[in-house]
C-alpha cells in the first residue's frame, strides 16, 4: 500500500511516461477494433508513480468535473484498484467513456506539474485503466438508492447528459424515463464516435446499469413530434424534464456540387457506419465505399469520418483542413493516430466546389490554397486564400464535418423555451430553461461541445432537479417536506 | 415497445398493406406524416407514409412496395407478426385549407399518400377529385378507399386495362380542361417522373400544386441531411421542412439522381442473396 509513499519525488521523477499499447497501424486501418488495448496492470502502476501528489493539485482545476486526480491515481500507484475506481466512479459515472474520449491534453494533462519539464501523467491512460478494471470486476455491484420520492421525470435524448442526468436523478429515487429518437441509446456515442474509438458494448453496458437501478429508456419517441414537452408535463405526468437533444443539425458548406451522389454529412456518413453497422458485411443499411476519400473539417468528427473512410478501403483518405495542423481542435492522440494509419492531411486548403461526372458522382473536389494571416476572433490565425493556387483533388466521396446546429424540432413545438441567436436553449445557474420545471445541458446549451461537459451538466443538473423537486414538493405540502414513497406527490400542474 | 402487425394483405403485386400497432404514433399523426420503420432489430431505417390512422385501434396503416431487400422484409411480414422499431410521426403535415375544388394525383404506392390527404380536404368542404394510376389493373390501388371520401375517382392504367388508358398526367389535363369547376389545387405523389411531370403541366396554368417527395432518408430529424432537396434554390431536408413542398419550386432531376445512389447496391441484393448483400457499395 504505501510502496508509493516510499519513492521520493527524484524516484518518481526519473520514471518515464508509458506508452498505450496499440493495435499495429497498418491491421487497424483495415478493421474497426479498439486501437487502444489499454495499460496492463504493472505498467498502470509505474505510471501512476510518475504522480508527484501536488498539494495544488492543477489538474483537478483542468477537469471540467474535478475528478479528484491524485486520490485515484495514487491509489493505483499502491495497486489499490478498487479503491482507486471507488474515488473514481463517486465523481464520473462514465470514466471509461470520458478516460477514452477526453481532450486530456487540453484539460488535466496540459496542467500536470511534470509537463512543465516533460511528459505529464497519463492521466488518461490511468482512468481509463481503473474504469475498465472496475468494469470487470465490479460486476453486480449495484448502486445505493434512495427510497422512491414519487417524481416522475423526463429525460429527452440519451447522449452523455442525459445518461449521466438519468443515473444520478434514479439514485435519488426519482422515476426517471428518458426518451430517445433512434432505436438506440447512446447519442453521439453510438452513432457518432466509432467502434475503434469507443466500443459499443462500453456504452450497452453502461445503458444495462441504468435500467438495472429502475431507469426507463423509450426508444423511438422523438420529443416535438410523438409528444412535446407539455404533453410530458401535462398529460403523462412528469414534473420536471431535463432537455440534453444535442446539437445534431448538420451544417453544409454551401458550395457547388453538394448534392451530387458520393456527399455526405459527417452525421449521415458515421450513423450509417457506426449506428446502422453498415461496415459489416452483411449489414441491411448501404454506406458507399470509396476508393477515394476526401473528409472536410479539422475537429474529432471529421479525424472520425477520414479515419473510417479508410477502414472502409479509401487509399487515399485525405483530411482537407482550411487551417493549419496546430489549430485542429482534434484530440491530439486521434491526429497521431489518423496519421500512423496513413490518413494524408491536405493542411491550409479551403474546398469551393464539388466536381461531378456526367452521371452525378462526385469525381474530384476544387480547392484553393490558403496562407495563416492576422488572428481573428477565436485568437487563432485567419486562413486568406492564396489567389491562383486553385487545384483539383481526385475523389468519388466527400464527407463534410465542419461543424453542427441546434436542431430546432423540438424548440419549434414549445415556443416558450427561450433559445439564443444560434438556437441554442438560454438556462439559468441551475440549468433551467425559461420554462418551470424544465432544464437543459450538454450540447444544446453549449453548442457543440465535449463529452466530459455533457456529463458533467447532467450530473449537475441532476442535482439542481433534485433540489427543485423537493422544494416544489415542501411548497405544495406546507413545509412537511418529504413526499415518501407512495404515489405521485401532490404537486400542482404547470 | 412492440408493434405487432394486426392485418397484413396484398394490394397488388409486390404491395402490401400492413395494420400496425403504434400507440405513441396516433396520438398527434395528421396527413402528410410519415413513420420510419425497422423490420428486425438490424434493419435498415426506412421511411413509410401513414396511410392511416386509427386512434382509437392505436393502429397506423403502411402501405409498401417491395423495392429493395429492406421493403421487402417488410412485406414479409404475416399477421401476428413483429416490427422491431417504428418512429414517428415525422415531416410536417399536409397544409390543408378550403380552396374549392383540389385534384389528388397519386402513382402507385404514392396513393397511399394522397388517402389522407383526400380525407382532411374533403373535410374542410373541399370538392376532392382522385387520379390515381398503375402499370395495369392490379397496380391501382385505393380505389374502392377513395371512392367512398372522392367527388370523383379517375383510374389510370398503361395499358387500358382499367380506367382510363394512359399517364395519369393526362388524365389531368383532361380534367383541369374540362372540369365544371375549376381546379384550384392538385396534390401529388409518386414517382418522380409523374410528379414532374404533374408539375410541369400545371406550371404554365398557375395551379398551386404540391408533391410529397420520397428521398433517402437516415433518422427522419433532420440531424443526417440525407434527405436533402433543392426547392426554389434552397437546400431543404425533406424529413423536417417536408416532406411536401411546392411542386412548381422542387428540383426533380437532382432528387431523382440521388435516389440511384445506392442502385447497384440493391441489383446485388436481388441476385444471390435475397436480402443481405455486401452492404457497403462500390461506387459506380
Ligand atoms: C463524430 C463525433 C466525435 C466526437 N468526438 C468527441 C471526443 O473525442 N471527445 C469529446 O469530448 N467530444 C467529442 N464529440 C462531441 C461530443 O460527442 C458531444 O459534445 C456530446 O456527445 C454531447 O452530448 P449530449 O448528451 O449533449 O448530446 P448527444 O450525444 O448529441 O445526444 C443527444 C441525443 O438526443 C437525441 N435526440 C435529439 N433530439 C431528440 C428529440 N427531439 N427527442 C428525443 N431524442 C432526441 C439524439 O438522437 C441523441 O441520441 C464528438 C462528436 C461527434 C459528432
Ligand atoms: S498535477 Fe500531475 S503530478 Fe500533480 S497531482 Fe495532478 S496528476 Fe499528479
Ligand atoms: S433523414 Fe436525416 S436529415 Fe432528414
Amino acid at each position: 500500500m504505501a510502496e508509493n509513499g516510499k519513492l521520493k519525488p527524484a524516484e518518481r521523477m526519473k520514471i518515464q511516461r508509458q506508452a498505450m499499447p496499440a493495435r499495429d497501424a497498418g491491421v487497424r486501418s483495415r478493421c474497426f477494433e479498439e486501437v487502444n488495448l489499454g495499460l496492463p496492470e504493472q505498467i498502470a502502476m509505474e505510471e501512476a508513480k510518475r504522480c508527484l501528489e501536488c498539494k495544488d493539485r492543477k489538474c483537478v482545476t483542468g477537469c471540467p468535473v474535478q475528478i479528484d486526480i491524485p486520490a485515484f491515481v495514487t491509489r493505483v500507484a499502491a495497486g489499490d484498484f478498487a479503491g482507486a475506481a471507488e474515488v473514481l466512479l463517486n465523481d464520473n459515472a462514465l470514466p471509461g467513456i470520458s478516460g477514452r474520449v477526453c481532450p486530456q491534453e487540453k484539460q488535466c494533462e496540459v496542467l500536470c506539474i511534470r509537463a512543465k519539464k516533460g511528459e505529464p501523467v497519463a492521466i488518461g491512460y490511468l482512468e481509463r485503466f481503473v474504469a475498465d478494471w472496475a468494469s470487470e470486476h465490479r460486476n453486480g455491484h449495484v448502486a445505493t438508492l434512495a427510497s422512491p420520492t414519487g417524481f416522475k421525470v423526463a429525460i429527452v435524448g440519451s447522449g452523455p447528459a442525459g445518461l449521466t442526468a438519468a443515473g444520478e436523478l434514479a439514485k435519488k429515487g426519482h422515476e426517471v424515463t428518458v426518451f430517445e429518437a433512434f432505436h438506440k441509446p447512446g447519442g453521439v456515442l453510438v452513432y457518432g464516435i466509432p467502434e475503434f474509438r469507443l466500443p459499443k458494448e462500453i456504452v450497452r453496458k453502461e445503458v444495462e446499469s441504468l435500467k438495472a437501478i429502475g431507469v426507463k429508456i423509450e426508444c423511438n419517441v422523438v420529443i416535438g413530434r410523438t409528444y412535446t414537452i407539455d404533453d410530458l408535463m401535462k398529460e403523462e405526468g412528469f414534473q420536471a424534464v431535463f432537455i440534453a437533444n444535442g446539437a445534431g443539425l448538420p451544417v453544409f458548406m454551401g458550395i457547388p456540387g453538394e448534392n451530387l451522389k458520393g456527399v455526405y454529412s459527417a452525421n449521415e456518413y458515421l450513423t450509417r457506419v457506426n449506428l446502422m453497422k453498415a461496415y459489416e458485411a452483411n449489414s441491411d443499411t448501404p454506406v458507399l465505399r470509396a476508393k477515394k476519400a476526401v473528409v472536410i473539417g479539422g475537429g474529432n468528427t471529421a479525424m472520425d469520418g477520414v479515419r473510417t473512410a479508410r477502414r472502409l478501403g479509401a487509399d487515399p483518405a485525405t483530411l482537407v483542413y482550411r487551417r493549419s495542423r496546430a489549430e485542429m481542435p482534434a484530440r491530439i492522440e486521434e491526429v497521431h493516430h489518423a496519421e500512423e494509419e496513413g490518413v494524408v492531411f491536405q493542411m491550409l486548403t479551403l474546398p469551393i466546389e464539388i466536381l461531378g461526372d456526367e452521371k452525378g458522382w462526385v469525381r474530384g473536389l476544387k480547392c484553393q490554397k490558403m496562407q495563416l494571416g492576422e488572428p481573428d476572433k477565436s485568437g487563432r490565425a485567419r486562413p486568406v486564400p492564396i489567389p491562383g493556387s486553385e487545384f483539383e483533388i481526385p475523389c468519388d466521396v466527400v464527407v463534410e464535418a465542419i461543424g453542427t446546429r441546434a436542431n430546432p424540432l423540438l424548440t419549434q413545438t414549445t415556443p416558450d423555451l427561450k433559445v439564443n441567436e444560434k438556437g441554442y436553449l438560454v438556462v439559468d445557474a441551475d440549468n433551467m430553461t425559461s420554462k418551470a420545471g424544465v432544464f437543459a445541458g450538454g450540447d444544446i446549451v453549449r453548442g457543440a461541445a465535449t463529452v466530459i461537459l455533457a456529463m458533467g451538466d447532467g450530473k449537475r443538473t441532476a442535482a439542481t432537479m433534485d433540489r427543485y423537486l423537493k422544494e416544489k414538493a415542501q411548497r405544495h405540502e406546507g413545509g412537511s417536506g418529504k413526499t415518501g414513497g407512495a404515489g405521485i406527490p401532490s404537486v400542482g400542474r404547470q | 415497445m412492440s408493434h405487432r402487425v394486426i392485418e397484413s394483405e396484398w394490394l397488388a403485386p409486390e404491395v402490401r398493406r400492413l395494420v400496425v400497432e403504434a400507440p405513441h404514433v396516433v396520438r398527434h399523426c395528421g396527413p402528410g406524416q410519415f413513420v420510419i420503420a425497422r423490420a428486425t432489430s438490424e434493419g435498415e431505417r426506412i421511411p413509410l407514409t401513414i396511410a392511416h390512422a386509427d386512434r382509437q385501434a392505436r393502429t397506423i396503416t403502411l402501405i409498401i412496395q417491395a423495392v429493395g431487400c429492406s421493403t421487402r422484409q417488410l412485406c414479409a411480414l404475416e399477421k401476428g407478426s413483429e416490427i422491431s422499431d417504428i418512429v414517428g410521426p415525422l415531416g410536417k403535415t399536409t397544409d390543408i385549407e378550403h380552396v374549392g375544388h383540389a385534384v389528388i394525383v397519386g402513382g402507385g404506392v404514392g396513393t397511399a399518400v394522397i388517402y389522407p390527404q383526400a380525407t382532411a380536404l374533403k373535410a374542410k368542404g373541399n370538392r376532392v377529385s382522385a387520379i390515381i394510376g398503375g402499370r395495369s389493373r392490379p397496380y391501382v390501388i385505393l380505389e374502392k378507399e377513395l371512392g367512398v371520401i372522392c367527388d370523383a375517382v379517375y383510374p389510370c392504367t398503361d395499358d387500358g386495362s382499367h380506367g382510363f388508358k394512359g399517364f395519369v398526367t393526362e388524365r389531368l389535363k383532361q380534367l383541369i380542361e374540362q372540369a365544371e369547376q375549376k381546379v384550384e389545387m392538385v396534390l401529388c405523389a409518386g414517382p418522380v417522373p409523374m410528379m414532374r411531370a404533374v408539375a410541369e403541366l400545371t406550371r404554365p396554368m398557375g395551379i398551386h400544386t404540391v408533391a410529397s417527395l420520397n428521398p433517402i432518408m437516415v433518422d427522419g430529424t433532420g440531424m443526417c441531411g440525407g434527405c436533402r432537396v433543392q426547392v426554389g434554390g434552397q437546400m431543404l431536408f425533406a424529413c423536417v421542412d417536408g416532406p411536401e413542398f411546392d411542386a412548381h419550386k422542387v428540383d426533380f432531376r437532382e432528387l431523382a439522381d440521388r435516389l440511384t445512389t445506392y442502385r447497384d447496391q440493391e441489383r446485388v441484393a436481388k441476385g444471390n442473396h435475397p436480402c443481405r448483400s455486401g452492404a457497403a457499395a462500390e461506387v459506380r
